[in-house]
């Protein structure tokens, strides 16, 4: 075989410039919390669908923690986050000269969920909780007659999401009293349907994670009603209890963040009001908890204003409303 | 000495069929055990998936609803990936075979190269990745694109693709390399004219083996950042204007079937469960289509050759 030495250069020149001609296509990227991943794509789905394809939207799962290190480096225009931006984010952030607007978006309630045949927990105390997760927990509290008495002397297992996860973030603030601070040995799993199957097999067990996975599994599991302190009643985990701010301390908002710049480029402009607006139809049937109307409002002028920064500077902060959030000053 | 009677002949005949059929049955097993475990997983994802294997779940996007939910863009981005493999992986890895087949001079540099060679192929494929998202993604900014995962696995195959290639060049009988120096050819001539295209059927072979390891490659992808919901193609490669080709594919974002059918099944829905098993089934009959053509090449390759 032999090739016209005139002709390779020719296709290679060809190939130059053929690389270098083509327009960058409209494009937002979206990366960030697996919980919050539902919502984003059913909106990033649409928004397609009804562009007709004239602007790209990518969605990843990287995690609240691995989504926000994309974000802070200026790779991704949007990232979702299932718990506020920490404080060492927060200065990855600046280091970078990324500065954003953080948007609650929906609910979720953290279930608490046991096996159907467990006949003896008919609520729990936030309390009750705490003796089971909190770190001196591990390798003491195996039975559980060992949290309650009146409990049976059965094995207690334990599931929960991993350490990267914003939703393991949240429930050791909400019950523990300090973030990431939980025992270790219980059954961590990325993957929430891990998590259920688990506490399906298992007579002594029990678990916790975001309400979307209960609702499509409540046939084979038992959620567990809440009592946040002596002298409340007893809530269970529901849309209406979210809503009403009945079931604390587990119900959370979860968020987005915007980079500002980003807010500049049209599409991104486009696709975050977008979300706005069809947030309040959307999430529902990703079996999250819309936000009141009013709270979408206030979020739809803090783009128009672009106010910058964080509610919370750094720190998890539980049972706020999200209207009290929307009107706090922003840090950055 | 008196020779053994011949009943204590028979019986140790016997004892002997007997290791042998014993071997033969066991043997027998083992080779089952490998296929009926294959066809047991294939006919339960079949079964499981068989709903949804529709026209529509090839020409649909992924979406929140199961039934409307299709692998458009993850067979596309599996199969430009795979392209951008193979154009890698083939030039260099057989290049690599036939220089330390029939030009390396044998001495202890080449001795490292080709136990690294081997080493290679062990290495674990997420290591590929990490090395990919430090080099591709970032130093060489090609960003989480078609190109960047493409070379990664064209890296991850490149010591399968390098050691078939060399065992189809060993398989060419000294004889014929004689002949061609007998009758004057330079080394050249005689590797492009006569080694490499007698040992084709066996390149191919190791090529395709090695493109269908790739194509389920879950783990380092995922490293260098393929996305989970990807509802567009690819720039398509040609243009309606001049020069009428276009490369921006390769800057494309993109996902795959692995990495599709894994955010499938960690869905909260119990449908989206189907939809991964109809992907699973997709992909392992890509899988086994690319090496009965494998196969298929090989046989149609040696017939043709007679020494």
């Amino acid at each position: 075989m032999r090739f016209n030495s005139t002709l390779i250069p020719a296709i290679a020149a060809l190939l130059l410039v053929a690389g270098t001609a083509a327009a960058e296509p409209k494009i937002v990227k979206i990366d960030g919390s697996s919980t919050v991943f539902p919502i984003t794509e059913a909106v990033a789905e649409e928004f397609q669908n009804s562009k007709r394809g004239a602007v790209r939207v990518t969605v990843g799962i990287s995690g609240t923690g691995g989504g926000f290190k994309k974000f802070c480096r200026g790779e991704t225009d949007i990232s979702g986050a299932s718990r506020p931006i920490l404080k060492k984010e927060m200065d990855a952030c600046r280091e970078a000269g990324i500065q954003y607007i953080e948007l609650p978006v929906a609910y979720d309630a953290l279930t608490v969920v046991v096996n159907p045949q467990n006949d003896w927990l008919k609520s729990i105390t936030v309390d009750e909780l705490k003796k089971m997760w909190e770190p001196g927990a591990q390798q003491n509290v195996t039975k559980w007659n060992q949290v309650n008495p009146a409990w049976p002397d059965q094995a207690l297992k334990l599931f929960g999401p991993g350490a990267d996860s914003g939703t393991f973030d949240y429930f050791t603030e909400a019950v523990v009293g300090k973030a990431k601070s939980s025992r270790g040995d219980y059954t961590a799993s990325e993957d929430d349907n891990v998590l259920v199957k688990g506490v399906t097999m298992d007579k002594g067990a029990l678990g916790y994670f975001g309400y979307a996975y209960f609702a499509e599994n409540s046939k084979k599991l038992k959620a567990v009603p809440v009592v946040a302190a002596v002298g409340k009643p007893a809530v269970s985990p529901s849309p209406e209890t979210v809503k009403n701010g009945s079931y604390q301390p587990l119900s959370r908002p979860v968020f987005i963040y915007i980079n500002a710049k980003s807010l500049d480029k049209p599409e991104v402009k486009e696709f975050v009001d977008f979300y706005l607006n069809q947030a309040p139809a959307l999430v529902p049937t990703v079996k999250y908890v819309p936000l009141p109307e009013k709270a979408y409002q206030l979020a739809k002028e803090h783009i128009a204003k672009k106010k910058l920064g964080t509610a919370f500077g750094g720190e998890p902060d539980v049972g706020v409303t999200v209207e009290e959030l929307l009107q706090r000053e922003g840090k950055l | 000495m008196t020779p053994a009677p011949t009943h204590d002949l028979r019986q140790l005949i016997a004892r002997h069929r007997l290791w042998e059929q014993a071997f033969t049955i066991l043997g027998l097993l083992a080779l089952l055990i490998g296929l009926l475990v294959l066809l047991g997983l294939f006919l339960q994802l079949a079964v499981t998936g068989a709903p949804r294997l529709t026209p529509e779940f090839f020409t649909a996007f992924p979406s929140r609803l199961a039934e409307k939910a299709g692998i458009l863009s993850a067979w596309v981005g599996s199969l430009l990936v795979m392209l951008v493999t193979a154009c890698t992986a083939i030039p260099l890895g057989v290049a690599a075979g036939v220089y330390l087949e029939e030009y390396a001079p044998k001495n202890w540099l080449t001795a490292i190269i080709e136990i690294n060679v081997m080493n290679l192929a062990g290495v674990p494929s997420i290591i590929y990745g990490l090395l990919a998202l430090g080099l591709f993604v970032y130093q060489f900014g090609f960003g989480q694109s078609i190109l960047s995962a493409g070379l990664t696995l064209a890296l991850l195959i490149l010591p399968i693709v390098i050691v078939a290639t060399r065992e189809a060049l060993r398989a060419v009988p000294g004889s014929i390399r004689e002949a061609a120096y007998a009758l004057g050819a330079t080394r050249w001539q005689m590797v492009s004219q006569h080694v490499v295209p007698y040992s084709a059927g066996g390149v191919m072979t190791g090529v395709i083996i090695g493109l269908s390891r790739a194509i389920g490659e879950t783990a380092p992808i995922i490293t260098i950042g393929a996305l989970t919901f990807i509802a567009f193609l690819p720039t398509p490669p040609v243009t309606g204007e001049f020069p009428f080709l276009s490369f921006q594919w390769l800057k494309d974002p993109f996902t795959v079937l692995p990495i599709q059918m894994f955010n499938w099944t960690s869905r909260p829905e119990e449908a989206f469960q189907l939809n991964a098993a109809a992907a699973g089934v997709v992909l392992l009959v890509m899988t086994l289509t690319m090496n009965a053509v494998a196969i298929w090449l090989r046989y149609r390759i040696r017939r043709t050759i007679k020494w």
